[in-house]
């Protein structure tokens, strides 16, 4: 016993010195494991506040419901004619709007200080971004659940099966994966999470309401019917419609893909340059 | 020269600019294996941004840094696969627990799934966390967070371990047990740059220190041969009778040849001391002049005064200084 200032009896020193003892550094992760254990730290986020998935089950069940009953009875003779033609449209235009969240979620995380300790690892660098866009596609899933349950519970009947809404929920995946890149970059730029969802609205709304997931764009002006035609949404819906009711175009498919890639493409170096830009 | 090892971090005419703000202007730092290097200054000096960019987080905007041979900016992949950085205010993540935060890392840095638990069990232990564990980081303690901190920077032994004002918030015993790790982790022969803005913790734990103010190196040396650039320390006394001190101030300014300093504790004052010598001489004064002395202490130079000693103004923080 020494009267220097006590060693804690909190650290066990021994146990200290042995953690500390050099051994072999592990090899560095590949990016799919470092993407991975990001979409893990996503994923255990969800499980400590499980809050976190209202937008992706209450916000679902109310569109389904408020779009089925308001319109249902004007735009088609019942709601559950309508819902026929409605719910693979309001799934998409629901999924996209809950891409949003990852741009709000994002700009909140990357605030925090272990953002500084990420990415001063020795990792792929878009690992971060990725493994939360793998995170959020869970969530789009069990967005998209919720929603075909609710469909299917007032009356929606898809013609091409299970393996049509499958596919389709698919094809909603890699667009709505594609889509978040916006908003990541969006996140990325925007000093508030307040000011990510205001510009988020402004390119949401637009875009999701000036398609075809309503009423067919034959009854529209000739200048509405041109944008609303080229709108990935409206081309979602359509692939996602023929899809559920067997009857798909594939043109609507490939150019969803095409719609993809393109996001992706530009998207994806955008946040990542802004990723690496100091902040 | 051209026989030396390869240094831990060797900056040159490092500078770093936000705006018009030079926060880094021009730092030369060279510190050597197995050391600790102290980097003393007040709250925007200019630490934390130098050492963001010594853990390649900013990128300098002239000047060259290279951390264990290697430029932060051209070989950025391997600087951060010798180091580690243990923020300002902790780099955890609060809404995991702290057990999850060290699976995280173990399997960021590439271990499997396996491994990376018993490591971060490991690490849990010898940390004083493994009860907290699985609670929320958020609710842990500033200390426990501050260890988790740690713990999480050596999940793999880093070769140089950066540590920005490691005990700024923690209470004394906290503080300790951060100091006691740190001489561990340094005993196994790890570098460390530590950031502080007090000069008993620099004094404590560094082996060699370089004041900083407005983003320049104004001082360095270890702390014996900065302390003696600004004396000895101070004297502080306490008379009974508060009606007496202007009268103990004028003869202690004779006798120690520095102006004596009222205190705000109406019977104290202090006095900067060159040569410990004059202490004993001071005190026998005050006594023989019929000052009834309460208490007195010799203290270490204070931040403080090393700053109004080497910049002469206070080591405040200071708002932006105008023109350079």
């Amino acid at each position: 016993m020494t009267t220097t200032t006590e060693t804690d009896p909190v650290l066990a020193e021994a146990t200290l010195r042995a953690a500390l003892s050099t051994r072999a550094r592990p090899h560095r992760p590949s990016g799919l494991a470092a993407s991975a254990a990001f979409g893990w730290r996503a994923m255990l986020k969800i499980k400590h506040v499980p809050m976190q998935l209202f937008d992706v089950t209450a916000f679902p069940i109310m569109f389904v419901l408020l779009y089925t009953y308001l319109f249902g009875g004007a735009l088609a003779d019942s709601p559950r004619e309508y819902l026929q033609r409605l719910l693979p449209g309001i799934l998409v235009m629901t999924v996209s709007w809950i891409t949003m969240y990852t741009g709000m979620a994002l700009n909140t995380d990357i605030s925090k200080g272990v953002f500084d300790r990420f990415r001063s690892l020795p990792i792929w660098r878009p690992a971060v971004l990725v493994g939360m866009l793998m995170a959020d596609a869970a969530r789009y899933t069990m967005a998209s659940v919720v929603i075909i349950t609710v469909g299917v519970a007032l009356g929606f009947r898809p013609d091409g099966g299970p393996l049509g809404v499958v596919l389709a929920v698919a094809l909603l995946l890699v667009f709505s994966f594609s889509l978040s890149w916006i908003w990541t970059a969006i996140g990325l730029r925007m000093k508030t999470p307040e000011s990510v969802m205001q510009v988020s609205m402004t390119v949401l709304f637009p875009l999701t309401f000036a398609s075809d997931v309503f009423v067919d764009s034959s009854t529209m002006p000739g200048w509405v019917q041109a944008f609303v035609d080229v709108n990935p949404i409206t081309l979602l819906a359509g692939a996602s419609r023929g899809l559920m009711h067997g009857s798909v175009d594939g043109s609507d498919i490939g150019w969803v893909l095409a719609w993809s890639a393109a996001l992706v493409a530009v998207f994806a170096p955008l946040a990542m340059r802004l990723y690496n830009t100091e902040r | 020269m051209t026989d030396q090892p390869v240094p831990a971090i060797e900056t040159e005419g490092l500078v770093k600019r936000f705006g018009t703000t030079r926060a880094v202007d021009g730092i030369d730092l060279t510190v050597r294996t197995g050391t600790v290097y102290g980097v003393l200054g007040p709250n925007g000096a200019g630490k934390t941004t130098t050492i963001r960019m010594l853990a390649t987080l900013l990128r300098p905007d002239a000047g060259t840094a290279r951390v264990l041979g290697h430029d932060v900016v051209a070989q950025a992949d391997a600087v951060r696969s010798a180091v580690s950085l243990t923020g300002q205010f902790a780099s955890v993540d609060e809404e995991l627990s702290g057990r999850e935060n060290l699976v995280l890392l173990g399997r960021l840095l590439g271990f499997s799934r396996g491994p990376a638990e018993e490591r971060a069990g490991e690490l849990l232990d010898a940390f004083g966390l493994a009860e907290a564990a699985d609670r929320l980081v958020s609710t842990y303690s500033g200390g426990m967070r501050r260890r988790l901190d740690i713990a999480a920077s050596i999940v793999v032994t880093p070769e140089l371990l950066f540590l920005d004002e490691p005990t700024t918030g923690l209470d004394p015993r906290s503080r300790n047990q951060v100091w006691e790790i740190i001489r561990i982790l340094v005993a196994a022969g790890t570098t460390a740059l530590l950031t502080t803005q007090h000069l008993d913790e620099a004094d404590q734990l560094a082996d060699r220190i370089a004041i900083i103010d407005h983003g320049k190196v104004i001082a360095e040396g270890t702390s014996g041969e900065l302390k003696a650039s600004v004396g000895a320390g101070s004297l502080r006394v306490r008379l009974r009778d508060p009606e007496q001190r202007p009268a103990a101030a004028r003869l202690l300014d004779q006798v120690l040849g520095e102006p004596a300093q009222l205190e705000s504790d109406p019977a104290a004052l202090s006095s900067r001391v060159s040569d410990p010598q004059q202490v004993a001489t001071a005190l026998a004064e005050l006594t023989g002049a019929g000052f009834a002395v309460t208490e007195f202490a010799l203290g270490q130079p204070s931040l403080d005064e090393v700053f109004l000693a080497l910049t002469g103004h206070p080591a405040e923080p200071t708002p932006e200084e105008d023109a350079a």
